[in-house]
């Protein structure tokens, strides 16, 4: 059976309907087209669906959509446009915290969430606090990297 | 994911109705055991019922002596917790050490608690600290709660509305994590309170279950050497692709050990 849903993306009101079963990844990437957000997993492994549910990075293949209805959704592209990239996104490209892409936009979600809740951050935290995020390509140093300088440029 | 019907009632007495009401019902708190396992059709309820506009049933709070958790609060909200830490910091440990940030922004006490996965943490907690699990019609005490594998006693329509820990003189959580899921390998939570040592272990055997040998070794002399004798039966432990049988008996004893190191 069809329900409607009525949430707040990118800063933008929007009511969809979609069947019960269908996640919040699937409602943001298959009915608003919002494809930044990418399914790796689908399993709540790799972090790739990775978006802010009311200021929180949440996993989206494992959120209901209805679970998000009259929430503040913000997905990677909520967050900066190519010629005024968010400070996360911008350190990302300097580090070169990055090579396939394809875990880069939860990858970037799950970071900006660790900066705002952590005061202090180092090398080890920031592996710790990006646990829930898996990169294939990088090894993970660039990424520690950019995340790092991206914290020192958010807090300044 | 198959098919369901979804609600989401407003008050305790609505959800317990609907649930009366359903072919097969289920409650959704956090969702991150119960989605993940409608997505590979191991759970194919006809009726989901989301608890989240329910009053009254997350947050925390100290109350005569003990540590009151509400089902709906979050690994998150307890692992950055002030009265948690103030009261059982153990259990910020607990709570900070599942699964990973954006599991624990999502996952619930109440939802760990009565899906009792035999790796869970919130399990060895409960049961180290002498915990009170209090439900829409009760209250039950740890002992009798976790009764087998993902078993316990709440009844099949019942709802946990918090989990009460007497705070403690001191305690600690020391877990093997599985390196993929961060489940517990092994995972053992000891508590002390007037001369008296509670141990509980997770992820070794198929429930939680308190190691009474090692408690009374550490009520008589609380240190590392009184487990050295100490040797669990294999049989009764986990053997998988992660850690076998043998491991899993040896693990018990070794975190045990780092437990009781900690507080000294």
């Amino acid at each position: 059976m069809s329900i409607t849903v009525s949430l707040i993306v990118n800063g933008k009101a929007v009511t969809q309907t979609c069947l019960e079963n269908t996640t919040l990844v699937e409602l943001i990437r298959e009915k608003l087209q919002l494809t930044g957000t990418h399914v790796g997993c689908d399993t709540s492994q790799c972090g790739a669906c990775t978006v802010h549910m009311n200021g929180r990075a949440v996993k989206a293949c494992t959120v209901l959509a209805v679970q998000a209805e009259g929430a503040e959704v913000v997905t990677i592209e909520g967050i900066g446009v190519a010629d005024n990239l968010h400070p996360m996104q911008s350190a990302f490209k300097e580090c070169h915290g990055l090579q396939c892409g394809f875990c880069t936009p939860g990858m970037i979600m799950a970071a900006i969430d660790l900066v705002n809740q952590k005061a202090e951050l180092d090398d080890q935290s920031i592996r710790k606090g990006l646990e829930g995020n898996i990169c294939r390509c990088t090894g993970y140093h660039n990424i520690v990297e950019a995340v790092g300088r991206a914290a020192a440029r958010m807090r300044e | 994911m198959y098919e369901f019907t979804y609600h989401k009632p407003q008050t305790i007495k609505d959800a317990i109705s609907l649930f009366a009401k359903a072919d097969d019902g289920i409650y959704l708190a956090g969702g991150h055991t119960l989605i993940p396992a409608m997505k590979v059709r191991l759970r194919a309820p006809t009726d989901v019922i989301d608890l989240s506009a329910l009053d009254g049933l997350s947050g925390i709070h100290e109350e005569s002596g003990a540590l009151v958790i509400g089902a709906l609060t979050t690994h998150d909200a307890v692992a950055t917790s002030e009265v948690v830490a103030r009261a059982i910091p153990a259990l910020n440990k607990l709570a900070a050490g599942i699964g990973d940030a954006q599991v624990r922004n999502r996952g619930t006490i109440g939802g760990s608690v009565a899906n009792n996965d035999p790796a869970a943490d919130y399990p060895a907690g409960l049961m180290a600290l002498d915990a009170t699990i209090r439900t829409d019609r009760r209250e039950i005490s740890v002992d009798d709660f976790f009764t087998a594998m993902f078993e316990t006693a709440l009844e099949e329509d019942e709802l946990i509305r918090s989990v009460s820990f007497p705070i403690v003189e001191s305690a600690t959580y020391i877990k093997f994590p599985s390196p993929a899921s961060r489940y517990a390998t092994v995972g053992v939570f000891i508590s002390r309170q007037g001369g008296q040592v509670r141990v509980a272990i997770t992820g070794a055997a198929a429930c939680v279950f308190r190691c009474t040998e090692m408690e009374t070794a550490l009520s008589n002399n609380f240190a590392e050497d009184a487990l050295d004798s100490i040797q669990l039966n294999a049989d009764d432990m986990n053997g998988d692709m992660h850690a076998s049988a043998e491991y899993r008996a040896h693990l018990c004893v070794v975190m045990a050990k780092r437990a009781v190191a900690s507080l000294l």
